[in-house]
């Protein structure tokens, strides 16, 4: 008997999140997957379209309600719960959306959630961090109980494109509650790449020590490498660098081939974030800091000297 | 027990402090918590103070703390008495306590209290879970809004209750603000606010407030445990690799491994 997957689409209205791909390579993993994505939105042809084309797919869902002009917990939970019936697993991204949208879903359906998936052993059988990554928990889920997960993006490759699933448009039947508003988002517009699927990270510390120098020693650098800018904690807190740049145990979970941790000391929180990068270099002038334990090259040296140089040398 | 009185309640966990650096145990059976130091779960001391800071700002009359866990818990709900909570709520569990549990248990402690807001934190940093806040929310039937990083509440009704709260979420895309009507759920990020220090006399003070002690089976909230937890292992090490001496070294090692 195949195990019926019910994928909970990210979007902006117009693009399918990455982040959806990579729920489906991560459902492609449980044993006889028969995967389906649901897209809540206004107007779900484009979003739909997307998800349809990816490989592995079997069938979309377009829920459309003018309440989905912009997804709200409150109002994703109650579609979804309301068709997750027929389905083994209900898996989303483990991003800000999956996280709060997912448990909700959740304890609608009175089902427990694992959340961050990093790698799947059996159709009931995970593996998970805890502890801020520093130990992995294999966890198993009661025989005939509904799986409900958030999936660690950063553990799976996007599925590929290629795929013509069949989209529906059931109708919606929920009740959606009317008690949340959306008010505003204040996307930070940039032209740079996405700091969560970005190849090349460029990331900064504390030892920047104002917002100016973050900006003028950082981003340059960032754009002879093609790379999305990150930021420690403790300069998304000392009003260096916007919070959707914090990378960590509290921020984004990335993978990118490259990670360059400039003035950053290493902290467990912080290494969290960068455990799945292919390559990381360390630049900090203490040569006793812990990010040098995980760098694969490690520069001792004074960042505002060193910088300016990689620049040069770019060029 | 319920009266007109204007509540908030914030859900506190007790957790191994975030400093200690963690190990597995050799036998796969779990991570090696005697003896360690353990804390308010960080997230929830910033749940706490803002609770604090909206009951001194006059929109709140009682901050009651509460958590689902064993006898040791008390420890970390005196601390919470000593920063400035009203009273403390102990929901007596051995073992585990999934977020369902604490979830449905915290349901119960709203039915009974009534507050106009309940504040936790987005994350345990413990199992990092990051589900009981959702989890009530859905189960009480009222708006959730996670991750906050500023809270503003307003439309007071004649008795001076608020009615709605604007709050600012941190999500991958920047900052999100919703208008949701209370009672409802928040989860605290990190940068709501910084945690007021514990004085010494506050301590000697805190010894003094009550501290209720219940039990899960009289809440009538069942302990499942519903996902089996069958082996912990460490993290694969990364390799640790070299030094390079300037930048034109660093530039030369990057492309040899086609990285540039
Ligand atoms: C619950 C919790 C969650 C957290 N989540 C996160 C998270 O998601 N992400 C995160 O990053 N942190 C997180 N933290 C914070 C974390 O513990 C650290 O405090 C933080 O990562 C430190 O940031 P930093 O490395 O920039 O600063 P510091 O630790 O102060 O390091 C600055 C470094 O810069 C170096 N330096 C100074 N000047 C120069 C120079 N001129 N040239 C070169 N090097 C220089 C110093 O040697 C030092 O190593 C969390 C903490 C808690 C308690
Ligand atoms: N056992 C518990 N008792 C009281 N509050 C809890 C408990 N477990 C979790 N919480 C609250 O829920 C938040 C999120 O926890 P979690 O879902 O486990 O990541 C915590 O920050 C606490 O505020």
């Amino acid at each position: 008997m195949s195990n019926r997957i019910l994928i909970v689409a990210e979007h902006d209205g117009t693009h399918l999140n990455a982040s959806t791909a990579k729920c489906v390579t991560c459902a492609m993993g449980i044993p006889d997957a028969e995967i389906t994505v649901a897209v809540c939105a206004a107007d779900a042809n484009a979003v739909a379209s997307q998800a349809a084309a990816l490989t592995g797919v079997a069938r979309v869902l377009a829920l459309e309600h003018p309440a989905n002009a912009h997804l709200l917990a409150a109002a994703v939970a109650a579609q979804i719960a309301a068709l997750a019936g027929p389905f083994n697993h209900v898996l989303g991204p483990s991003t800000t959306f999956g996280k709060d949208v997912m448990p909700r879903i959740a304890a609608l359906l009175d089902a427990a959630q694992i959340s961050d998936i990093m790698a799947v052993e059996s159709a009931t059988r995970f593996r998970r961090p805890i502890y801020a990554g520093n130990a992995i928990v294999t966890v198993e889920v009661e025989a005939g109980a509904k799986v409900l997960g958030t999936v660690r993006t950063a553990s799976f490759q996007a599925a590929p494109t290629g795929g013509s699933a069949p989209v529906e448009k059931p109708a919606v039947s929920a009740e959606i509650p009317a008690h949340t508003r959306f008010v505003s988002v204040s996307a930070a517009s940039s032209d740079r790449p996405d700091l969560q699927t970005a190849a090349r990270v460029v990331s900064g510390g504390r030892a920047l020590g104002s917002a100016e120098a973050f900006q003028k020693t950082l981003y340059g650098l960032a754009d002879k490498l093609h790379a999305a800018v990150g930021a420690s904690r403790a300069a998304v807190d000392a009003g260096y660098a916007p919070n959707e740049l914090q990378v960590g145990q509290t921020g984004k979970i990335i993978a990118p081939e490259l990670y360059l941790a400039i003035g950053i000391s290493g902290a467990i929180q912080h290494l969290t974030g960068i455990k799945d990068a292919r390559t990381i270099v360390a630049i900090n002038k203490d040569s006793e800091a812990p990010i040098f334990e995980v760098a694969d090259f490690g520069l001792v040296g004074d960042l505002f000297q060193i910088i300016p140089e990689l620049e040069r040398l770019l060029a | 027990m319920a009266s007109g009185m204007k509540r908030i309640l914030v859900g506190i966990k007790r957790v191994v402090d975030y400093n200690v650096r963690i190990r597995v145990k050799p036998d796969a059976s779990g991570v090696i918590t005697d003896g360690v130091k353990m804390s308010v779960n960080p997230f929830d001391e910033i749940a706490l103070e803002e609770a604090l800071r909206i009951k001194e700002r006059g929109a709140a009359e009682e901050v009651i703390v509460a958590t689902i866990g064993p006898a040791d818990c008390q420890q970390q709900l005196r601390t919470c008495l000593a920063m400035g909570a009203d009273r403390a709520l102990h929901v007596q569990a051995d073992g585990i306590v999934e977020p369902l549990v604490a979830a449905r248990a915290l349901l119960k402690l709203t039915e009974r209290e009534q507050p106009f807001l309940v504040i936790l934190g987005k994350q345990a940093i413990d199992d990092d879970n990051s589900q009981t806040g959702q989890m009530l929310a859905a189960l009480w039937q009222r708006p959730q809004a996670t991750f906050a990083s500023k809270v503003q509440l307003d439309g007071a009704t004649p008795e001076g209750q608020p009615r709605l709260a604007r709050v600012t979420r941190e999500v991958d895309a920047g900052l999100e603000t919703l208008e949701v009507e209370l009672p409802a759920v928040i989860t605290t990020d990190l940068r709501l606010n910084e945690p007021r220090y514990v004085k010494l006399p506050d301590i000697m003070k805190a010894k003094k407030k009550p501290l209720e002690t219940l039990t899960l089976a009289a809440l009538g909230v069942e302990q499942r445990q519903r996902l089996k937890l069958v082996r912990f292992d460490p993290p694969a090490q990364r390799q640790k690799g070299i030094k390079v001496k300037d930048a034109a070294e660093l530039v030369a090692a990057l492309k040899s491994k086609g990285l540039l």
